[in-house]
């Protein structure tokens, strides 16, 4: 019950105001289409340099927690998912809000993603240091494999193309090899003095997640986002408890598939809420109403995209290893602040990472009472046009990735990466595998170079790597991913025509 | 998939291609070869998987992608070379806050969907870069302590 003995760290002034502060903002920013909750916790790493690691942990936390639920404000009243996580959430709640029934919707939505939000944080606290002692089993050769897994995972599940997800997870993982040799000194591919010290993973994550959503807001030209934000009604918040608690079997659907999808590396939130929305419907007594404005709908998804939040950052706080790029971009968030968490992250640095696992639990609460709210300003926000959006964002990417370390070089970095990104993007790469490639090539290197050098005064290379179950284990998972996504591409079950691959495209972007 | 744009993704994949076997030939020919073992590993994958997607580009069997349009590459292109301009020259050349004033206002003036006509509009795009460069001065110079580049004009 250490989580207990830490909590009350979450209400000091400076803790609670941040908490606040990263909820209402993340609320606004999750509302706004375009600013997907990677991207805002992205550009929100450099406002944490000044910050104690607990307190820019607060703060980063807060934002992704609460731009995940802030995404169903704009997906309701607009009709346009604030985030891919909310995609599903569109399909019924925008029909309720054009029935009238918006402040109903957004009460479920928010209602939903706290209950939801709360059990994935609650597996977070139990699962977490069980899997920390677990993990102190890890040998060099375990944290090889998993470091190949969580980028395997991510390129094959999370890519609409197998080959493709695979390949931006390599780009990734050689990108991470730039600068110097950590243990001969020796350069590599250090082909402009800006990389000569490596590629800073803040910098660059704030060129991958940000720079692409410049460029797409850019590409529409001089038009307006066309959305008319649907007013609400006033809604008795008494009633929309009752609802959520009535449709209790989609709320556990939501919930138990959000927690089981998060746990798992790469597998993003939109398709938890789309798998959630989808077996509600199958278990409902009414599943002819979904797709009608059917509060069903709302609940499974919401409950969904939040109950996976907590689970996702299982494998980082415990392995770190990202289990999705929100993920990443937090473990740059831990980096900066010279916490490098694993299995002694618990151990080492207790204050810390209860402290922010509780912030999280505050922020599930915060985020509903606040959410219904600010729901109307940040649809609001929503509408802002997509130049000053734009423009915002290009500036905010620019400042920031300069402020990580006073260069130039990083800004280069950022934008270079930031322009590839979109370019490749176009041609069905993915910035996640990149990403998670970026992130865990260091781990992957070091864990390689560690366990060979063990195997060669040892047992030998190959029986070093090749044996042992656990050695077993994860490449099977490996295998098993691998062979699961080719399986899914010749069955046809991916986006074979033009219209799925541009169906899909255009949600996520 | 025979529509979507074929040349487009022969000629990225071809690039990618490029970079891919480039990074292999480095990786297997640069010394010390220890400060490459891993360089080697991934760069081999890379390589495979890179030739494969250029061949599968090739024999128009690429199954997603969209490319760019001839109408988003025109949308784009102006912000695009404001863009590059203000980071890669102006950031430096002319101070942050005074390249960032300028590059902000150009793009708002490029794609706000307001009439370019009016005088309030103006008006109103000024107010906006003028509010948006207090808070970036607010956030960074006064409460990060973030030292930019010297200004051109100050």
């Amino acid at each position: 019950m250490d989580f207990l003995f830490y909590m009350g760290d979450v209400f000091t002034p400076i803790n609670f105001g941040l908490l606040l502060l990263g909820t209402v903002g993340g609320l606004i920013l999750g509302a706004t289409p375009g600013l997907s909750p990677t991207m805002a916790v992205a550009l929100l790493i450099p406002f944490t340099f000044q910050l104690e690691p607990q307190q820019g942990l607060i703060l980063l936390g807060a934002a992704y927690t609460s731009t995940v639920a802030g995404g169903a404000v704009s997906a309701i009243l607009l009709k346009i998912p604030g985030a891919p996580a909310n995609i599903a959430t569109t399909l019924d709640g925008h029909t309720m809000a054009a029935k009238g029934e918006g402040a109903k919707a957004l009460q479920l939505s928010f209602l939903a993603s706290a209950v939801g939000g709360l059990f994935g944080v609650f597996l977070l606290i139990f699962l977490t240091p069980v899997l920390a002692q677990w993990a102190l089993a890890f040998g060099p050769s375990h944290l090889f494999w998993l470091a190949i897994l969580g980028v395997t995972v991510i390129g094959t599940l999370d890519s609409s193309s197998v080959v493709k997800g695979l390949l931006s997870g390599c780009i990734g993982l050689w990108l991470a090899t730039i600068g110097f040799d950590d243990i001969m000194g020796a350069q590599r591919f250090i082909f402009h003095p800006a990389v000569s010290g490596g590629i800073n993973v803040i910098p660059a994550l704030i060129g991958l997640f940000a720079i692409p959503q410049v460029i797409t807001m850019l590409t529409k030209g001089r038009t307006r986002s066309g959305a008319e934000v649907i007013t609400v009604k006033r809604h008795p918040i008494r009633l929309a408890f009752v609802e959520v608690i009535r449709r209790k079997t989609a709320l556990t659907i939501g919930t138990i598939t959000g927690s089981i999808i998060g746990l798992i590396p790469g597998v993003g939130g939109q398709i938890a809420g789309l798998v959630a929305y989808d077996q509600s419907k199958k278990f409902s007594k009414e599943s002819e109403k979904f797709g009608t404005g059917h509060s069903e709908g709302v609940i499974a998804a919401e409950s969904a995209n939040n109950a996976m939040v907590g689970p996702s950052l299982v494998p980082l706080l415990t392995l770190s290893i990202p289990g999705s790029p929100t993920a990443a971009v937090l473990l740059g968030g831990l980096l900066i602040h010279g916490i490098f968490p694993g299995p002694d992250l618990f151990m080492n640095y207790p204050q810390v990472a209860w402290t922010f696992i509780d912030s999280m639990l505050i922020g599930q609460i915060l985020m509903c009472i606040f959410g219904l709210y600010i729901a109307g300003l940040a649809a609001s926000v929503a509408r802002v046009p997509h130049a000053v959006m734009a423009a915002i964002v290009l500036g905010l990417a620019v400042f920031g990735s300069y402020s990580v370390q006073n260069s130039m070089g990083d800004v280069y970095v950022m934008a270079s990466l930031g322009l590839g990104m979109y370019f490749l993007e176009r041609f069905g790469f993915s910035a996640a595998p990149l990403v998670l490639g970026l992130i865990l090539g260091p781990i992957a290197e070091a864990n390689f170079i560690q366990g060979s050098m063990i195997a060669n005064a040892t047992v030998g290379q190959a029986t070093y790597f090749f044996t042992g179950w656990l050695n077993w284990f994860l490449i099977l998972i490996v295998l098993a991913s691998v062979s699961y996504s080719i399986w899914m591409e010749i069955a046809q079950r991916r986006y074979t025509t033009k219209d799925d691959a541009v169906a899909k495209e255009e949600a996520l972007s | 998939m025979t529509d979507l744009p074929r040349n487009q993704h022969i000629v990225a994949s071809g690039i990618i291609a490029a970079v891919g076997v480039t990074v292999a030939y480095i990786s297997f020919t640069q010394e010390p070869a220890d400060a490459f073992i891993f360089p080697r590993l991934i760069s081999s994958v890379f390589a495979v998987l890179a030739i494969w997607t250029f061949g599968k580009a090739i024999l128009g069997r690429t199954k997603v992608g969209n490319g760019i349009s001839g109408e988003a590459m025109r949308n784009m292109l102006p912000g695009l070379i404001v863009m590059v301009v203000y980071i890669f020259w102006a950031a430096k050349g002319l101070g942050f806050y005074t390249a960032t004033t300028i590059a902000f206002f150009i793009m708002l003036s490029l794609y706000d969907p307001a009439p370019h006509n009016a005088l309030k509009t103006w008006a109103k795009r000024i107010a906006i870069t003028a509010g948006f460069m207090l808070v970036m001065y607010g956030l960074f110079a006064q409460l990060l302590n973030v030292f930019t580049p010297r200004e051109v004009f100050f």
